[in-house]
Order: structure tokens, then C-alpha cells, then sequence
């Protein structure tokens, strides 16, 4: 355990040491405060509306942003290490595979989880002290919601991103299968769907479509987002499909956590697999 | 107990076969110098006692267990050939990291880049290092929680002369801790004095093994001896001795081969002679032995 340990210390402290954390911070707290306020902008409105329509923009930013991110933070984990040759060398310690790639995930997770926290943690807490009559007991819910979601979705590319460093040769491949990862869940993979839909007219079983989202990381989470917000008018599109699903965000939640241990896995066999 | 034992290990990779038949011990405290040309075997052999390779057939034992065993893997120390470590830590940092994934004591760390000499660069970002001084490094990080068994992948290179020779004294200090070490080079002049036994592969098949008077007899290389004659009386006059000389450079010096059991006799007889002035004696180097066992390789493929 303590070898996991090690290694988490270091992708943790690398983390510090180049920043990322305080940009992923940044980046997270501008964009909430900036959606927070200015959400509403082309609707003719300047100034805080209303938690759902600001946690629906906000899920629809972090949809496109958090597999970026993680991504980003670990396409190059195996890759990266096997080049510079310390795989090799971390190879011939007394650490095993799973170890190494388990401290990475905890080094990675970690980063991203307090980088989340941080950024729309402090968002939040602008809104409480800023917002005159908010509903408290809703923004803490909301945000929280948010947030824990948005790291689970975070885990489950950083997972994806190992077992795609695990198969490239090269770093620069690696890279590229991280974009085309990004490209096909999402943007392809929605608009994949909505061709679906209209190719079959309708024909198509309507029962089966809302699960097929359940295929898709990103999809769960904006679903799990959106969520309980139904009445205010910010469902729309594709995400309408999933207020055909049964057991609510139980569900989704399950959804999301498969994800991230059958991603996990995934990343743990590949790297397994690869030959030094 | 055998530090390594390797018996009978075939290796394939893919339809290739990279080793044949390998037979190889290094017994506790010895030093075992690993030659061969690129391709031969070397990081093979090297990965397989390491344990990041199973054998296809044969058996590899290290330390009296198998090597993939982390207690084993713990008294290992391991020099790659090629290491850049990670460029944003420092030197110190870096060591510290593996110490910490080796369980070895924090405070071996500043003793070890002393060692190496690193200790001024420490605090300074690896990224920064020279070649040479990221071979340090990383003979540091092999010698962290004392090995007992040492596997230098080309530790020379990249060194400057100095750093060569302080290497060579380190490699003699810790036999003398009866820490077993092989070396894997491509640079052999200078090693030979380092070393107990030498092992020379070629095309994934073991060559040669043995320390270096037994590769000689092996080779049955001649010895040459070089003699100044004061009076340059050409080398008719040698050879009218029925011995085997050549001129070299014109005039005074000239060059008599003989075999091992030879030697002396025919120094005797040029001792004999008062022009004989001065004479060298080159015995045939790693280098010369190498050469000679690379192709014999060749000459049977």
C-alpha cells in the first residue's frame, strides 16, 4: 500500500508543481461565476436567474470540459513514463502493476476532485453570499450534485485515458486516440443518436433510445443533471429521452460508477498486457 | 546459493527466437561482464532476471527464487541503459521517490548522490543534467537499499574518464561487500580489470564463458611480443632463430607471435641476446578475445 501511496504523492505533487491545479481551479470558478451571471444574457437578462437553468448551463459546459480535462491530465501516464524510460525501471521495483497504475488514479483523481471543489465550490459559495433570498438547502444540493458527478465523470475518463496510454507506442498517438476518445463521446456519439431518431421515423422501439444513453459517460451525467429540474424548462433535446428512463437518478448514479470501475478495469488489463 | 541461475532458457519473441539454450550462474560477490553486439541477447538476458520477461522454456532463478518475486526485486538494483527520469523534479527528489518505492532509508539519499557526485547538483531540476549526470543519477538510484545483486546496463556511457574510473572503484568496492554485479558494455578496454568472468554472446547464443586467462586458452590467440633491437639487424635474423617476426615501423622494432605455452621460452631466448634492448608484452586483450569469438559466431552461421 505504501508503494500506491508513493505514487499517488508524486502525480499529486506534479499536479501542484505545474499548475494545473491552480488553472483547473480557475478555469472552473471564472466559468461558473461567468455562467452564473451572464447565463442568461441572450435571453435580455443580466444577473443571477435561477439554480436549475444555471446547474443545466453549468452541466452542459462541464460535459465538454471534464473528459478534456482529464484526458489531458493523463493521456500520457504509461506512454509518457515508458519513453523516459522509468517504466522500465518502475517496472524492476518490488511495485506491481496495478499498484503503479492505482497511485496514478489516485494522484490523477485527487487533482481533478479538489481542482472541481475549488473552482465550483467557490462559485457556490459566491452565489450563496451574493444571491439575495436563495434557497440554501436547493444550492447546496444542486452544486453538490454537481460536483460529485462531475468528478465521477472526471474518474472515468482518467481511467479511459490510462488504457489508451497503455495501447499507444507513442505519446503523440496517444494524444490523438485521447482526442478521438473526446470527439466520439461528446459529440458524435449525440448526434449518432439524434440520426437514429430520425432515420427511423419513429420506427425504432421509443423504449429502447433512453438506454442506449446509458452508453455514453457524458450523457449519465448531464441526465443526472438535469434531473429533478424538469418543471423548469431546461430539459431539451436528446436529454428529454431520459425522463423516459425508470428509479430516477439511481440509476444514473450506478451508471456513472460502472462506468468508472469497468474503465478502470479496461485500463488495468491493457496496461497489464503491455510489454516493456 | 547462485545470485542467478539461469538454465536451459529459450526465449522467442514472436516467431523469432532471441535466445538459445542460455546456461548462465553468477555466484554471490562476483562480477560478470555481459559483451555482445547489439541485437545479441544482453537486455534479453537482463530482462529476464529482472522478471519483466518469462522465459519460453527454461528456468531463471534469482536469488534462490523466481524473479518476479517483490521480495527479490527488492534486493535488485538496476541500471537501464537509457533513463531521462522525470525532468521537472530535481535530482534529489527523484531519488528520494524510488527510495521511498524501494523501502529503502530516506537518508541514504544525500549519502548516495555524495557518492556519485551529484551532491551540488541536487537541488537543481533534472532536466538540467548532462548525460552523464543523469548516469549518475541513476547508478544512485540502483545502489539505493544496498543490493546484493547489481545489473549495470552500459553504466559507462556518457561518463568522462574520471567518472569511468571513479565507476570501476565503486564496481571493486562492492564486490569486496560481496555484492554480485553484471555488466552489460559495449566498451571493453578498462573493463577487464573490473571483472571476474566474461561472457560474450552472439546471435542469442552464449559464445563464451569464462574468466579471461580460460577465454584465452580457448581462443588460442597469439601473444605478442614486441622487442627493440639496438643493432636493427632485419628481420631475417629473427626468423633464422625459427621464430615468427615482423618488422614494424623499419628499423628497431619488430613483433614475435607465439602461443600461450610458448612464452616464455621465447623470451628467454630474446633475453639472451644483449642488443634486445627493450620488450613489451601484449597479451590478447577482451577486446582482441571478443573480436575473435565474434567471429568464430559469424564464421558458424
Amino acid at each position: 500500500m505504501n508503494a500506491v501511496l508513493s505514487i499517488a504523492r508524486k502525480e499529486f505533487a506534479d499536479g501542484l508543481r505545474n499548475r494545473w491545479l491552480l488553472a483547473i481551479s480557475l478555469l472552473f470558478a471564472v466559468l461558473a461565476v461567468g455562467i452564473a451571471w451572464l447565463g442568461a444574457a441572450a435571453a435580455g437578462q443580466v444577473g443571477f436567474t435561477s439554480i436549475p437553468s444555471t446547474i443545466a448551463s453549468l452541466a452542459s459546459l462541464a460535459t465538454f470540459l471534464m473528459p478534456l480535462i482529464a484526458l489531458l491530465l493523463a493521456y500520457d501516464s504509461i506512454v509518457g513514463e515508458d519513453e523516459g524510460g522509468t517504466l522500465l525501471l518502475l517496472l524492476t521495483y518490488p511495485l506491481a502493476r496495478w499498484q503503479m497504475l492505482l497511485g496514478k488514479f489516485i494522484g490523477h483523481g485527487g487533482i481533478l476532485a479538489l481542482a472541481t471543489v475549488l473552482g465550483f465550490g467557490s462559485a457556490a459559495l459566491a452565489i450563496a453570499a451574493l444571491v439575495p433570498d436563495i434557497q440554501l438547502s436547493l444550492l447546496l444540493w444542486a452544486f453538490g450534485r454537481f460536483m460529485a458527478s462531475s468528478i465521477l465523470l472526471g474518474l472515468v475518463f482518467i481511467a479511459l485515458a490510462y488504457a489508451l496510454s497503455s495501447l499507444a507506442r507513442e505519446k503523440s498517438s496517444a494524444a490523438g486516440l485521447a482526442l478521438g476518445l473526446w470527439f466520439a463521446f461528446v459529440l458524435v456519439f449525440d448526434l449518432g443518436l439524434l440520426a437514429i431518431l430520425v432515420v427511423s421515423q419513429g420506427q425504432l422501439s421509443g423504449d429502447l433510445l433512453p438506454w442506449l444513453l446509458l452508453a455514453n459517460p457524458t450523457d449519465i451525467f448531464r441526465l443526472l443533471n438535469v434531473a429533478g429540474f424538469e418543471a423548469a424548462g431546461s430539459v431539451s433535446g436528446l436529454m428529454q429521452l431520459g425522463s423516459d428512463l425508470p428509479h430516477g437518478s439511481g440509476l444514473l448514479w450506478a451508471c456513472l460508477l460502472a462506468w468508472s470501475a469497468i474503465s478502470l478495469s479496461l485500463a488495468f488489463y491493457l496496461f497489464h498486457r503491455r510489454e516493456v | 546459493m547462485n545470485a542467478v541461475d539461469i538454465a536451459g532458457v529459450d526465449q522467442h519473441y514472436g516467431a523469432s527466437q532471441v535466445l538459445h539454450e542460455l546456461n548462465l550462474t553468477l555466484a554471490e560477490g562476483e562480477v560478470l561482464g555481459l559483451f555482445g553486439h547489439n541485437g545479441a541477447g544482453k537486455t534479453t538476458t537482463i530482462k529476464l532476471i529482472l522478471g519483466l520477461l518469462k522465459a519460453s522454456r527454461g528456468d531463471v532463478r534469482v536469488l534462490g527464487q523466481s524473479p518476479a518475486h517483490a521480495d527479490v526485486r527488492r534486493l535488485l538494483g538496476y541500471l537501464p541503459e537509457n533513463v531521462s527520469f522525470y525532468a521537472q523534479l530535481t535530482g534529489r527528489e527523484t531519488l528520494q521517490h524510488f527510495a521511498r518505492l524501494k523501502g529503502a532509508a530516506l537518508s541514504q539519499c544525500d549519502e548516495l548522490l555524495e557518492q556519485v557526485g551529484l551532491t551540488d547538483a541536487a537541488m537543481r531540476r533534472v532536466k538540467t543534467y548532462s548525460k552523464g549526470m543523469r548516469q549518475r543519477l541513476g547508478l544512485a538510484q540502483a545502489l539505493l537499499g544496498t543490493p546484493r545483486l547489481l545489473l549495470l546496463d552500459e553504466p559507462t556511457v556518457g561518463l568522462d574518464p574520471i567518472a569511468t574510473q571513479s565507476l570501476y572503484q565503486l564496481i571493486d568496492q562492492l564486490r569486496q561487500h560481496g555484492t554480485s554485479i553484471i555488466l552489460c558494455s559495449h566498451v571493453l578496454p578498462g573493463v577487464e580489470r573490473h571483472i571476474d568472468r566474461a561472457a560474450i554472446l552472439a546471435g542469442g547464443r552464449l559464445q563464451a564463458l569464462g574468466d579471461l586467462p580460460s577465454l584465452r586458452a580457448q581462443a588460442g590467440l597469439p601473444i605478442r611480443i614486441r622487442l627493440h633491437d639496438s643493432q636493427a639487424r632485419g628481420t631475417q635474423h629473427w626468423q633464422a632463430q625459427g621464430l615468427a617476426a615482423s618488422a614494424i615501423n623499419g628499423g628497431h622494432w619488430f613483433e614475435v607471435s607465439t602461443g600461450q605455452e610458448g612464452k616464455l621460452g621465447v623470451l628467454r631466448q630474446l633475453l639472451a641476446e644483449s642488443a634486445v634492448s627493450d620488450v613489451e608484452l601484449h597479451q590478447p586483450s577482451l577486446e582482441d578475445l571478443y573480436c575473435h569469438f565474434m567471429q568464430q559466431a559469424g564464421g558458424n552461421q
